[in-house]
């Protein structure tokens, strides 16, 4: 699918919340002319076999992201720094989820 | 009239009205003008249906003669058949399919939120499950008649035109009978003036932000609900009764 056909309504990025207090995750995308619309396509497309209880929509085009060619640069030198994640805590007694 | 009696013919009506645009809705199927707009009308489609299963069970109940849902929907004739003319009309263009729904939709909402306070237990319990979707549909079918009639010029001209060839339908969503006033007077059916004031409050409030014309009351065709139904209901039944009628009994 592509966003630069005139044909075709934008298209949109669908977040869903699958449960409050958890995280809007991204399922995919749609085609829809304005917001309104396009959260009710989400609505019919993304969350038929309840998957969710509230939808976020964003305009593709509104989206930035790296570009794959500067992966090595961006994120190769976290490698050796395994200083960075806290694996030499010993965890309390009962601590769940972290 | 006895009430059973009554009842089994209210429950027939509102599970014809939603088998037939059901049916009509999943034409769509695969054509849709869009991929969400595909889906958006087939669920729509499920849940219409989903609705007429709970009211032909139901009939099949009430009328105590042993039969099910699938030999109320498969087994009529269209003289039997008790829509309202409305729903059974051909899709046409995405405008006269959107003017149909809303025409209905409109409709089905009040008169399912009154029904949710009917003294029929049964009647309430499928109208208290019914009242989400439908207020879903009327949100999104009134979405749509905005913004055809206050979109581009052809959008308007169509919306209008479709909004002018289907108002002749609407009179009969509204029209009672001895089945309607014995089953009011128990209490079991609500006061259709009151779903026609909510109706109208709709209507006029959509059709304004969208731009629209309300058409004039003239002749309103009637006759769905006594089995007298346009040309277009025979065809489709033909086709959706097809499997039952070549291969009675046919399960999977």
């Amino acid at each position: 699918m592509s966003n630069t056909n005139e044909n075709n309504w934008p298209l949109w990025e669908v977040f869903i919340q699958s449960k409050r207090g958890l995280d809007h995750k991204h399922v995919g995308s749609l085609h829809a002319a304005d917001a309104q619309m396009a959260i009710e396509n989400a609505r019919d497309v993304y969350t038929r076999r309840q998957e969710g209880q509230s939808i976020w929509v964003v305009p593709a085009a509104a989206i930035s992201a790296s570009q794959p060619d500067d992966a090595a640069m961006l994120f190769d030198p976290a490698d050796d720094k395994t200083y960075r994640h806290p694996t030499f805590y010993i965890m309390p007694e009962g601590a769940k989820y972290i | 009239m006895t009430i059973q009696e009554a009842l089994f013919t209210y429950c027939l009506r509102r599970g014809d009205d939603n088998l037939i645009l059901s049916h009509r809705l999943g034409e769509w199927c695969g054509h849709g003008p869009q991929l969400e707009e595909d889906i958006a009308l087939t669920n729509r489609a499920l849940d219409l249906i989903g609705q007429a299963r709970n009211y032909l069970q139901y009939a099949g109940q009430v009328e105590g003669k042993g039969r099910s849902e699938d030999d109320l929907a498969y087994l009529r004739n269209e003289r039997q058949y008790t829509n309202v003319k409305l729903v059974e009309q051909p899709n046409g263009d995405y405008a006269h399919t959107m003017v149909r729904s809303f025409l209905f939709d409109a409709w089905h909402l009040p008169l399912q939120q009154a029904l949710t306070r009917s003294k029929d237990d049964q009647l309430a319990a499928i109208a208290s499950k019914a009242v989400k979707e439908i207020a879903y549909h009327l949100k999104t079918s009134g979405d749509w008649m905005i913004r055809f009639g206050d979109g581009t010029a052809e959008s308007h001209q169509r919306a209008q035109r479709a909004l002018d060839d289907l108002w002749t339908f609407s009179g009969e969503l509204f029209a009672t009978d001895d089945v309607e006033a014995v089953l009011f007077a128990a209490g079991i059916a609500p006061d259709m003036a009151a779903v026609k004031s909510a109706f109208d409050s709709t209507v006029q409030s959509v059709l304004t932000e969208a731009t629209l014309k309300r058409p004039m009351d003239a002749y309103m065709a009637t006759g769905g609900r006594q089995g007298k139904h346009s040309e277009h209901l025979g065809f489709m039944l033909a086709e959706m009764q097809y499997l039952q009628r070549a291969y009675p009994g046919a399960i999977w």
